[in-house]
C-alpha cells in the first residue's frame, strides 16, 4: 500500500483510479417517517479497485446495511439516496431506472443477501431459479444454462445433482453457497454480500469464508462485505470500514485497523470479544447504547458512550482526519497524519 | 442507560472475589459426572442420566426417529455456570426443553436436587418446579409481550409463584430483581415499554423475571447471540454477577465458544446430541481431546493469530441424525476415525481428572491433534 501523502487515501487499489469497480462519493440515504427524518447514511465516500475485499462492519441500525441497499440500488421507500452518487464501472447508478439497472445486476453486479432460505424461491428448485436468472439476461440455449448451472455448482463445492433440490432440501451452508454460485453465474465484477454468513455455525463458517476468498482470487471480482462481527474478516478483507451513527467512524487497512485501532469505537469493539486463546482477562464492551438517528446529537455521535470524550466532542462534529492512510472520524487524531485537514 | 452498573459488577471483574486474576472456574471444584447419589443437598443441584430424546418425523409410511439428544448424563452444581456448546441441530436447545419440562424425555431421568423430574406432578409441583429452574430466551424481540410495560411480566410471575406477597412486597421485589440486572433506576424501567428498551436491556429484563422467582437454575438458552457484540460482554458479566451475588447456577447455552470460555466454570461439548467432551473450559480449551471440540476452536476466527492455511479443511455436512446406526456421529468428519468408530458408539471417558471424551483414539497424554 502506497503512503504518497497526495494520493487520494479513499483509493488505495493497486492500479489507481483507473482500476475502480466502484467511487461511491458523499453518499446520504434517508428514511422519511412520520416522527422525522432519519438519516440513516450520512455523506460517504470510498473506491472499490477491481478485485479488492472491503468489509464493512457496525451494530445493527450503523446503517451498514442501508449504505449496501443504497450501492445496489435497492432501497425501496421510505428509505430514499438524498445525496451523492455511486459510480459502477464509470456509470452513476443513482437515478437509474428498474430496466437500466436489470441490465446490470446479475451480469456485472450482484447481491448475496443474509438469508438464503428467504432469498431463494421455496416451491422452485436450484437450477430453475438459476435459468431464470440466465434466460433473463439472454442466455437461452438449454445446454449453455445446465452446463454454467453445474458449473457454478462445482466451483462452491456443491455436487451439480443439487440443482434438482428444493432449497429445503439443502443444508444452511449449502443454500448459503447456492446463492454464492448464482451471484457468480455472469462471474460479475462486484458481488455484494450482506451477512452471508450469519445464519450459519462457526465451523461452515470459517470454511464459507476460505471458499469466498479461493474464489475471489480465481475470478477476480471485487467484494464488500458487511458484517457485525468483526473478527470474521480479520483475515478476508483488504480493507475495513467502521460505521457507527450511519457515517464511517474509521476507514483503513484491515490489519492496520486490528494492530492500530484509532477510533475509541473502533478499541472498544476489539475488545468487546472475548478470546478464545491467551490469557482470560476481564472485559466491559461498550456501555450505552447506539444513537438515535432520529435526533443525531449536536457533536461525535459516538461522544455518549465514550471512554475518552472531552468538551469538544459534545458541541462540535468530528471530520475524517487521515493518519498514516487510515481515515478516522476523532479529535484525538486531529492533524497527527501528514495534510488533508 | 442501565449498562455501566451492571457492567462493575461483572465477576470476571478485577473486583470480584479471590483476587485479582483468579477466574471463577478456578475457584469451584467441578462436580463430576455419574455420581449416584440421590440424596437431596449433598449431590449436584441437577443431574441427568441417559436423557435421551427422539422426535418421529415422517407419515404412517415413513416413520422415523430424529435423535435429538440420545444419552446425555451431566451434571450441574451450585453455584456454577455450566457452558452447553455445540452447532445449530447439536441438542443443546432440546436439553434445555427437557430440564424446563417442556418436552418428556424418551427415556432417561432428570434429578433436580436428588428428585426425579417425573415425579413432580400436578399444577403446583410444577409451578413450583419452573419457579426453581426458569427459562431466558434467546430472542428478545420476540418474548415480550409489546402491549404490556415491562413491569407486567415481573408483577404475572411474581402472582402466580409467589401469591404470598403483597401488592407493595411485589412491587419492591420486582424493583429489587430490577437492580439487580442493572437495569435502574428500577422504578422508572419497570414502566417502560419493551420497544422503549434496547436488546441488552431487554434480556437484562429476561434475567430479572428469572431471578425475581429466586431460581436455583436459570436456564438461558443462547441469551446474548442476537445482541451487538459491544452489548454480549455486558450480559456476560452479568450472568457472573448473578451466580456470585444471587447465589444461582446457569446453564449457558450458546455456539459462541469463545464467550463459553470467558464466563463458564465447566463446559459440555455437544454433537449430534451426544456429549462430545466435558470438563472444567480453560481445562477442556488448553487440551481439547475430542477431534469435534478441536475442530470448533480451529473455527473460531482469532484477530490476533496470523491465518493458518489448512485449518478448514472440513467440508462435513451435518451429522445423521435420523435413524443413526451405532458408531460415532462425527466419524465422517473426522480424519481420525478407525474401524471401531464406524461400528461402536463411543462412551464418555474420563481422561483426565474430570474431563471426559467420547472417542475412541483420544487419548489423555498424547497429543491426538485432528485439527489445528
Amino acid at each position: 500500500m502506497s503512503s504518497a501523502p497526495d494520493q487520494d487515501v479513499l483509493s488505495t487499489g493497486p492500479a489507481g483510479t483507473a482500476g475502480n469497480v466502484l467511487e461511491v462519493r458523499d453518499l446520504s440515504v434517508e428514511y422519511v417517517m412520520e416522527r422525522g427524518t432519519v438519516l440513516a447514511v450520512d455523506r460517504v465516500s470510498f473506491d472499490l479497485s477491481a478485485g479488492e475485499f472491503i468489509a464493512i462492519v457496525g451494530e445493527s441500525g450503523c446503517g451498514k446495511t442501508t449504505l449496501l441497499f443504497a450501492i445496489a440500488q435497492l432501497l425501496v421507500p421510505p428509505a430514499a439516496i438524498t445525496g451523492g452518487s455511486v459510480v459502477f464501472k464509470g456509470r452513476n447508478m443513482v437515478g437509474l431506472t428498474d430496466r437500466e439497472l436489470a441490465a446490470v445486476r446479475w451480469k456485472d453486479l450482484s447481491v448475496v443477501m443474509q438469508s438464503a432460505m428467504n432469498a431463494l424461491n421455496p416451491v422452485k428448485s436450484i437450477g430453475a431459479q438459476f435459468a431464470d436468472a440466465m434466460r433473463s439476461h439472454g442466455v437461452a440455449s438449454k445446454a449453455q444454462i445446465a452446463d454454467r448451472s453445474a458449473e457454478v455448482l462445482r466451483m462452491v463445492g456443491i455436487d451439480p445433482v443439487h440443482l434438482k433440490s428444493y432449497p429445503h432440501q439443502l443444508s444452511g451452508g449449502m443454500r448459503q453457497r447456492s446463492m454464492i454460485a448464482m451471484a457468480l453465474l455472469f462471474t460479475p465484477d462486484l458481488v455484494i454480500m450482506d451477512e452471508p454468513t450469519s445464519a450459519l455455525d462457526v465451523v461452515a463458517q470459517r470454511s464459507l469464508m476460505v471458499q469466498i476468498k479461493e474464489l475471489q482470487e480465481e475470478l477476480g471480482f471485487a467484494i464488500i462485505f458487511v458484517t457485525h462481527d468483526m473478527s470474521l474478516v480479520s483475515h478476508f478483507s483488504d480493507r475495513l470500514m467502521v460505521m457507527y451513527g450511519g457515517v464511517v467512524a474509521e476507514f483503513g487497512a484491515t490489519r492496520r485497523v486490528f494492530d492500530e485501532p484509532l477510533h475509541p469505537y473502533s478499541v472498544g469493539l476489539l475488545e468487546a470479544f472475548p478470546s478464545i486463546r491467551g490469557p482470560r482477562v476481564p472485559l466491559t464492551g461498550i456501555p450505552g447504547t447506539p444513537p438515535n438517528l432520529v435526533s443525531i446529537p449536536p457533536g461525535c455521535r459516538f461522544a455518549p458512550r465514550c471512554p475518552k470524550v472531552f468538551d469538544r466532542c459534545e458541541v462540535e462534529p468530528p471530520e475524517l482526519y487521515e493518519v498514516n492512510g487510515t481515515l478516522v472520524r476523532c479529535f484525538l487524531h486531529e492533524g497527527k497524519g501528514w495534510s488533508n485537514e | 442507560m442501565s449498562d455501566p452498573a451492571a457492567l462493575r459488577g461483572g465477576a470476571p471483574g478485577p473486583g470480584a472475589g479471590n483476587g485479582g486474576g483468579a477466574l471463577p472456574a478456578d475457584a469451584r471444584a467441578p462436580v463430576d459426572s455419574g455420581v449416584p447419589s440421590a440424596q437431596a443437598g449433598t449431590g449436584p443441584l441437577l443431574r441427568t442420566e441417559g436423557l435421551t430424546r427422539h422426535f418421529k418425523i415422517g407419515n404412517a409410511l415413513s416413520r422415523r426417529n430424529l435423535h435429538a439428544v440420545d444419552d446425555v448424563s451431566l451434571t450441574i452444581g451450585e453455584h456454577e455456570i455450566v457452558a452447553l456448546a455445540g452447532e445449530s441441530g447439536s441438542g443443546k436447545s432440546t436439553v434445555a426443553r427437557l430440564l424446563a419440562k417442556l418436552y418428556k424425555p424418551t427415556s432417561g431421568e432428570v434429578y433436580f436436587q436428588g428428585r426425579p423430574l417425573s415425579g413432580v406432578r400436578g399444577r403446583r409441583e410444577v409451578l413450583r418446579y419452573r419457579g426453581d429452574v426458569p427459562m431466558v430466551f434467546q430472542d428478545p424481540f420476540a418474548s415480550f409481550n409489546p402491549v404490556f410495560r415491562v413491569s407486567h411480566g415481573v408483577q404475572r410471575s411474581l402472582k402466580l409463584h409467589r401469591p404470598e406477597l403483597s401488592a407493595q412486597q411485589r412491587r419492591e421485589e420486582a424493583e429489587r430483581v430490577f437492580t439487580a440486572v442493572g437495569l435502574t433506576p428500577a422504578a422508572e424501567v419497570l414502566e417502560r415499554f419493551p420497544h422503549e428498551l434496547s436488546g441488552g436491556q431487554r434480556q437484562r429484563v429476561g434475567f430479572a423475571q428469572a431471578l425475581a422467582l429466586r431460581p436455583k437454575l436459570i436456564l438461558a438458552d443462547e441469551p446474548v447471540s442476537m445482541l451487538d457484540v459491544s452489548i454480549r460482554i455486558g450480559l456476560l458479566n452479568l450472568m457472573a454477577n448473578l451466580r456470585d451475588t444471587q447465589g444461582v447456577s446457569i446453564l449457558y447455552i450458546t455456539h459462541d465458544i469463545a464467550s463459553a470460555r470467558y464466563v463458564a466454570d465447566r463446559l459440555i461439548v455437544m454433537y449430534a446430541g451426544h456429549i462430545a467432551e466435558t470438563g472444567p473450559t480453560e481445562e477442556v480449551l488448553s487440551r481439547p481431546r475430542h477431534p469435534y471440540t478441536q475442530l470448533l476452536l480451529s473455527a473460531v476466527p482469532d484477530p490476533r493469530a496470523p491465518l493458518r492455511v489448512g485449518a478448514e479443511t472440513d467440508r462435513g455436512e451435518p451429522p445423521k441424525v435420523i435413524d443413526p446406526t451405532p458408531g460415532c456421529r462425527f466419524r465422517w468428519r473426522c480424519p481420525l476415525a478407525i474401524d471401531v468408530c464406524h461400528q461402536v458408539t463411543p462412551p464418555l471417558r474420563e481422561l483426565l481428572p474430570a474431563h471426559s471424551a467420547a472417542c475412541h483414539v483420544a487419548r489423555a497424554d498424547a497429543e491426538t491433534e485432528a485439527f489445528r
